[in-house]
């Protein structure tokens, strides 16, 4: 099919994309022989059908979205994390402790206290029970320190770039460390108070003008970057390491992305 | 309803001095309240009117919730100053009424079978009332849900006619309302052509209800376009055409 004869435009709630024998994909309903937007946003043709990639709205979550929490809460068997959704995340103690957990052994205010703030995977979530998260893996636990942010959910991928650029250039023009959880929460760290004071102005600047077009330029130019990065030699090194992660991370997620779609897909069909 | 007075006067023209077929002029901002996930400012003519949304969010009371889908809540309410007497701003018999119509006007164009256990709260505040304040309440509150992100199969319109010195005519207003003969406050889902509301206070012969709602749903599309406009001019500015970035 002629997938790719679609033109990218805006939508808003209600509009028809298009007519024919599309398969629906994200936030579009098919009523009839046409594919109708239910958000607002840009339209488009994905490898896995037409979607609309919406520039409103509160995080819904999403099995294997990275997200950053705060402990609001435990039981004797498990956390309980604010994830920035209308569901709040449930960490289970195995988790952490191990299968062999004990809640008359086990301290768990010792590992995570309530105010902490974590990056976790939701492991398992499908609307009806509360999301499960993990925080075994690489990257994922505790965070010590930071500034906290929120930008809204839909902003995110915004804010990472093409293959990790816009946010690249916030770390590198800064000297930071910046986290970005899929549900909008993004922490910023580094040594340098100022350098962190600028990378949240820049990432605020990246959320209220998320759809406007040549917004990296302006990034730039806030940052203070010339418009080809030249790299000086005792930062090079450590700066394409952090490419190449983000860009790690980025192709990863995409991929988890694709799938989870396809998951979605299938699930919807049965 | 005795008539006092000539609403239509020789040359065709109402109170205000609109033809049958006009409506009076709408003003509408997307996003006015920073702490709400989405809202709307409307002007009707005279009428003032804000709209925020909040949700999908945790339901409190949890007893509320449902399993399978979200529960939309409505609050319809008028200030104290929004009328010539004041207002007691205890919620009166009438605002709990169109609190209810308001919710049902909305639920048919949203998805809430996609929030379960989760609740949208809608919250409709009128700050300066002239008449046909429920229908621009529910445009606003349409344009305000699309603000939140929440899935929609279509957006509310909203539209009153009536019947004046016999006449069949468009977007009644206050005076319209408390003097004339009918009124038929009427939404739409213009691309699913389906009304989510109707109501009819007067009486109306079989001919006249069909004009009547007939002309309504054209004046609901004209809301549509004002509705569309500014939600574009929201996200998109002023541009309309998708400009690719290297």
């Amino acid at each position: 099919m002629g997938m790719q004869e679609i033109k990218r435009k805006f939508v808003v709630p209600g509009d028809r994309i298009t007519e024919g024998s599309f398969r629906p994909s994200m936030n579009v309903i098919k009523v009839g022989n046409s594919i109708i937007a239910t958000r607002i946003g840009i339209a488009e043709a994905g490898r896995d059908g037409i979607k609309v990639i919406p520039l409103s709205g509160v995080y819904i979550p999403r099995v294997n979205d990275i997200v950053i929490g705060k402990i609001t809460d435990h039981s004797s068997l498990s956390w309980e994390v604010d994830i920035n959704s209308c569901f709040s995340g449930h960490l289970p103690a195995q988790d952490v402790f191990g299968r062999d957990f004990s809640p008359a052994r086990d301290d768990m205010g010792r590992q995570l206290a309530i105010g902490d703030l974590i990056t976790a995977r939701i492991i398992v979530f499908d609307r009806t029970r509360d999301p499960m998260l993990t925080i075994q893996d690489k990257d994922l636990g505790k965070i010590p320190r930071g500034e906290f942010l929120k930008i809204s959910a839909t902003r995110v991928p915004r804010l990472i770039g093409k293959r990790g650029s816009m946010i690249q250039t916030i770390e590198q023009a800064t000297q930071t460390r910046v986290l970005i959880g899929q549900n909008g929460i993004v922490v910023v760290t580094g040594r340098n108070p100022e350098g962190i004071k600028l990378a949240v102005r820049a990432i605020r600047m990246v959320e209220e003008e998320a759809h406007t077009s040549n917004l990296t330029q302006r990034v730039k130019v806030l940052l203070n970057v010339p418009d080809t990065p030249q790299q000086t030699e005792g930062a090079s090194v450590t700066q394409t390491e952090k490419g190449q992660k983000v860009e790690e991370i980025q192709s990863t997620i995409q991929e988890v992305e694709e799938e989870i779609e396809e998951e979605v897909q299938k699930g919807e069909k049965l | 309803m005795t008539q006092t007075r000539n609403l239509i006067d020789e040359n065709g023209r109402r109170t205000d001095g609109r033809t049958a077929d006009e409506l009076r002029e709408i003003k509408l901002t997307v996003g006015v309240v920073k702490n709400a996930d989405g809202s709307a400012f409307i002007e009707f003519g005279k009428n003032k009117i804000v709209a925020a949304v909040y949700g999908p969010r945790e339901v409190h009371p949890k007893h509320m919730a449902l399993p399978d889908r979200c529960v939309l809540r409505c609050r319809y309410h008028m200030s104290p100053f929004s009328t010539d007497t004041r207002k007691n701003p205890a919620p009166s018999r009438r605002e709990i009424e169109i609190s209810k119509v308001m919710r049902e006007a909305l639920e048919p164009a949203l998805m809430l079978e996609d929030y379960p256990r989760a609740a949208i709260d809608v919250f409709v505040e009128v700050l300066q009332a002239d008449g046909g304040s429920r229908c621009a309440g529910i445009t606003a509150a349409s344009i305000a849900l699309a603000d939140a992100g929440i899935n929609m199969r279509d957006i509310v319109a909203s539209c009153a006619a009536g019947k004046v010195d016999e006449k069949i005519v468009l977007d009644i207003n206050d005076t319209e309302d408390k003097e004339g003969g009918a009124d038929m406050p009427v939404a739409y889902m213009p691309h699913l052509e389906q009304v989510t509301l109707l109501q009819l206070d007067g009486i109306l012969s079989y001919e006249q209800f069909d004009e009547c709602i007939d002309k309504a749903i054209k004046g609901c599309e004209i809301v549509y376009e004002i509705q569309r406009q500014a939600l574009m001019q929201k996200y998109f500015g002023n541009e309309t055409e998708l400009k690719e970035e290297q």
